[in-house]
Parts: C-alpha cells; sequence; structure tokens
C-alpha cells in the first residue's frame, strides 16, 4: 500500500539521477569542444581574409567580369540552397531553427516561380526533408562537428560545378553564425553569382573598400582572368568553409545550453520527487502508527469483553447451582 | 632587410615570420622574392617553396614547404602565400608520403596515362623533397 508509492517514487527518482549524469556529461563535452571549434573559426579567418583580398586585387587590377560565376542570370529557374545542420539531436532548437529558415528560403523561391534544389549537410537536416518528400540533390553527413577543409572543397566543387553549367542559377547558404558562445543566428547568405558586394567579408559580411585602392601597379604570372578562373573556387570553398565552422561551433554551444537546461531540469525534479517521496515515507510511517496503535487498543477492549462474560457466565453457572442447591433441600 | 612571410592555409597559419628570400615555382616558372619586390600576383605550381631567414647576417636558414597549388602575392606589406593544401617540410610524414609514391609508380606502370596518379607522383615527390628525403 503506501509502500508501494514510496518504491515507486525512489525508482523515478534513480532513473533521473542517471540521466542527470548522461546530460552533464554531454554538457562538459559540448563545453570543451566549443573552445575547440571556436579556434577552428578563427583560424580559417586568415585564409579567408587573404583569399578575398586577393580576389579583390584580381578584380580591381583588371580580371574582367567575365567569369560565369560573377555573372547574376537574368531569371532564375533554379535555386540551390545548402542547408546546414548537425549530424546528432538533443541541441535544442539548432536543428529546426536552420530548417525552418530553409523552408521560407524555398517558399519565397516558389512566389517568383523558381524550382528549388536541396544541398544537405547534416544527418539532421536530411532526414527532416527526406522524410517530408523533398527533392535532395545532395546530402553530406558526418562531419557537422568537425568539419574539414575536404568536406568544404567537396561541397564547393559541386556546386560551382553545377552553377558554371546552369543547373542552379542561385546558390544560397544557410546556416547557424556564431557570434559567441551566448549568441548565434540563423543567417542565409547568397553564395552564387558572386556579387561585388559579396566579394569582401569572410562570411559575406561587407569589409572596408579602402584597402583595395593600390591596385593598379600589381604584376600578374598569367592574365588576371586567367587567375581569377582558378581562384574564384577557392573562394566559394573558403566561403562555405567558414559557414561549416561556424555552423559546428554553433551546434556545439547549442547543445551545451540544451543539456545545461535538461541537467537544471533533472536537477529540480529530483529535488521535487524527493519531497513527495519523503512525504510519502512518513505518511507510510504514521500511516502504521495508527494501525499499531488502532490494534493494541483493539486488542485490549476485546480483553476486557472476554473478562466480561466470564465473570457473566460464572455468575449465570452460580444461580443455576444454588437454585438446584434450593431446590434439592426443599423437596 | 627582410620582409614578412605569411604562408596560410584554410584551416590555420602555417607560417609567419622575417625571411630575406622566399623561392617559389609559379606557372610562369621559377622566382625569387626579394625585399622591395614590386607588387606581385601568382598561381603556384605543386612544388618546393623555399623561405629564407637570416639572423643579422649568420647563416642561413632555411625553411621548406611542399604547396599544392595556390598563390602568392606580394604587396607593400610583405609576401603573403595562401595555399589549400600545405605542408612544413618538418610536418611531412615521410613514410606515408613515400607509400604514396609507390603506389602512384605501381598505378602508372600499368596505365601511363593516368593523370589522378601523375597528380599524386608529383605531390608525393613534391612532400619528399621538402622533407629532404631523397625521392
Amino acid at each position: 500500500m503506501a509502500g508501494g508509492q514510496e518504491r515507486i517514487l525512489k525508482r523515478r527518482i534513480s532513473s533521473v539521477r542517471s540521466t542527470k549524469k548522461i546530460t552533464r556529461a554531454m554538457e562538459l563535452i559540448a563545453g570543451s569542444r566549443i573552445v575547440k571549434a571556436q579556434a577552428a573559426v578563427k583560424g580559417a579567418l586568415p585564409y579567408s581574409e587573404l583569399i578575398t583580398k586577393v580576389v579583390a586585387d584580381l578584380a580591381a587590377g583588371g580580371g574582367s567580369i567575365n567569369s560565369p560565376i560573377l555573372k547574376p542570370r537574368e531569371r532564375v529557374k533554379r535555386s540551390a540552397h545548402i542547408v546546414i545542420t548537425a549530424d546528432r539531436g538533443l541541441c535544442g532548437a539548432y536543428n529546426s531553427s536552420v530548417v525552418r529558415a530553409a523552408e521560407g528560403s524555398i517558399l519565397e523561391d516558389e512566389e517568383i516561380g523558381a524550382e528549388y534544389a536541396l544541398i544537405l549537410v547534416g544527418r539532421k537536416a536530411e532526414g527532416y526533408f527526406r522524410y517530408r518528400d523533398f527533392r535532395i540533390d545532395n546530402a553530406f553527413t558526418g562531419f557537422s562537428d568537425q568539419p574539414s577543409y575536404e568536406d568544404a572543397r567537396a561541397i564547393g566543387q559541386l556546386v560551382s560545378e553545377r552553377f558554371i553549367n546552369e543547373e542552379y542559377d542561385k546558390v544560397e547558404l544557410i546556416y547557424t553564425r556564431f557570434i559567441s558562445a551566448g549568441k548565434q543566428e540563423v543567417v542565409r547568405r547568397p553564395l552564387l553569382p558572386l556579387e561585388r558586394e559579396v566579394i569582401s567579408g569572410g562570411d559575406g559580411k561587407p569589409g572596408d573598400e579602402s584597402s583595395n585602392s593600390a591596385t593598379a601597379s600589381y604584376e600578374f604570372e598569367s592574365s588576371p582572368e586567367a587567375l581569377l578562373a582558378d581562384i574564384l573556387p577557392k573562394y566559394i570553398e573558403a566561403r562555405i568553409f567558414a559557414a561549416l565552422l561556424n555552423a559546428g561551433a554553433s551546434e556545439h554551444a547549442a547543445r551545451q545550453r540544451a543539456m545545461k537546461a535538461a541537467t537544471d531540469n533533472a536537477e529540480e525534479l529530483i529535488k521535487e520527487l524527493s519531497r513527495v517521496m519523503n512525504r510519502a515515507r512518513q505518511d507510510a510511517i504514521t500511516t502504521e502508527i495508527m494501525e499499531i496503535v488502532g490494534g493494541a487498543e483493539a486488542l485490549s477492549s476485546s480483553d476486557a469483553d472476554a473478562d466480561e462474560d466470564s465473570a457473566a457466565r460464572a455468575i449465570a453457572f452460580e444461580r443455576d447451582y444454588l437454585e438446584h442447591q434450593g431446590a434439592g433441600p426443599d423437596n | 632587410m627582410a620582409f614578412l612571410v605569411e604562408l596560410v592555409s584554410p584551416e590555420r597559419i602555417l607560417f609567419e615570420g622575417d625571411a630575406v628570400m622566399v623561392v617559389a615555382r609559379t606557372t610562369g616558372g621559377d622566382i625569387a622574392f626579394l625585399p622591395g619586390h614590386v607588387p606581385y600576383l601568382g598561381a603556384l605550381e605543386i612544388s618546393k617553396l623555399r623561405i629564407m631567414q637570416e639572423v643579422d647576417g649568420g647563416p642561413r636558414f632555411e625553411t621548406a614547404v611542399a604547396v599544392h597549388g595556390g598563390f602568392v602575392e606580394v604587396s607593400g606589406e610583405g609576401v603573403k602565400i595562401l595555399s589549400d593544401i600545405a605542408e612544413l617540410g618538418t610536418d611531412v610524414d615521410v613514410v606515408r608520403a613515400r607509400t604514396a609514391m609507390e603506389a602512384a609508380e605501381a598505378a602508372l606502370r600499368t596505365d601511363p596515362e593516368n593523370v589522378e596518379a601523375k597528380k599524386a607522383l608529383q605531390r608525393a615527390e613534391v612532400r619528399l623533397d621538402a622533407a629532404g628525403a631523397n625521392a
């Protein structure tokens, strides 16, 4: 009875406690990975800054805008989205907010009469869109938390090629930008065609134009056009790499936050359940005492009853006896 | 006279420091950069890049780097090299490079026109060269 209640609570508490241990461990792991991921984001900056500068210098130094990568299409028939999510869940709203932004972007395309194309990074995006029967051109999985440049290269080569072959008329990156450990935001950044404004800032932020002033005097080995044609694909790869690294760092930050909340909740739950369990135990003890007391009382009162009975029987017996005795001598 | 040399890969800065000369192989041939070189921009071949450093008239110290393509930019700020695959000579895994070279050679024996294998062979040779091991 009451003891059963207590046993159930005890079992629940121990299960919450072990869940808490898991979430705590995940929180700590994510926390340590943020530092590493942040260092990776930072480590990629010099390259992307330099390649941006070189592209700007080439463009300013006569690298004509004839490259197909730089030319906006008159009509966008097919618009591609590179959606970057995590491979794993348990990171709060991280995956769903990216996916939601991607769906919004697809809807916008449909409004202007463009077909969509999806290039997905991360198992979560793949799962979401596959389940809803979207057409998926490519899915890249297995590296969301620690992207390497090779991964960016694979994606970059794919989209550059398809863009040049006019399979895609526009390519957009949708990912989570890492601002600080406490702040990340989902962003949509145009990737192809590269626009003049885009050729600046590592992940599409406008950079300062003044640094590109003294560019006319460069001596180029092979023509600026040829160099530009060589370097633009690498520039695109660097942009994608920056996005992957940002997304990776954001993933760890989101997971740490989610797991911290889960750990706190577990702690709260354990406290609450312990209170309920203690009350249940006390109730059980009280009930037991009441039972004992009640039982003892019942026992002593029934003893008294029994005495009365025997006394009555004794009196009746005596009376019978006396009656018999009295009858004898009278007769 | 020295100038700043920066060698960056997408993941990190591989080399940063003052140097007196940089020797590179671009699509137009070998080129050496000395202090005061005119602004220059060129594409690198799969080759060994050499960075010479000097401590106040002391002996020269050479850093060899295996670069698998990339770009070199010379400006008033110094020489900047960006390469999406680059390896300092001291970081090269000689055993692996040698294995890769043998594999590429074997592939070329069966199919002398294999472009991939030719490139792989070239890369392995450059890496061994930069590491100072005999190819």
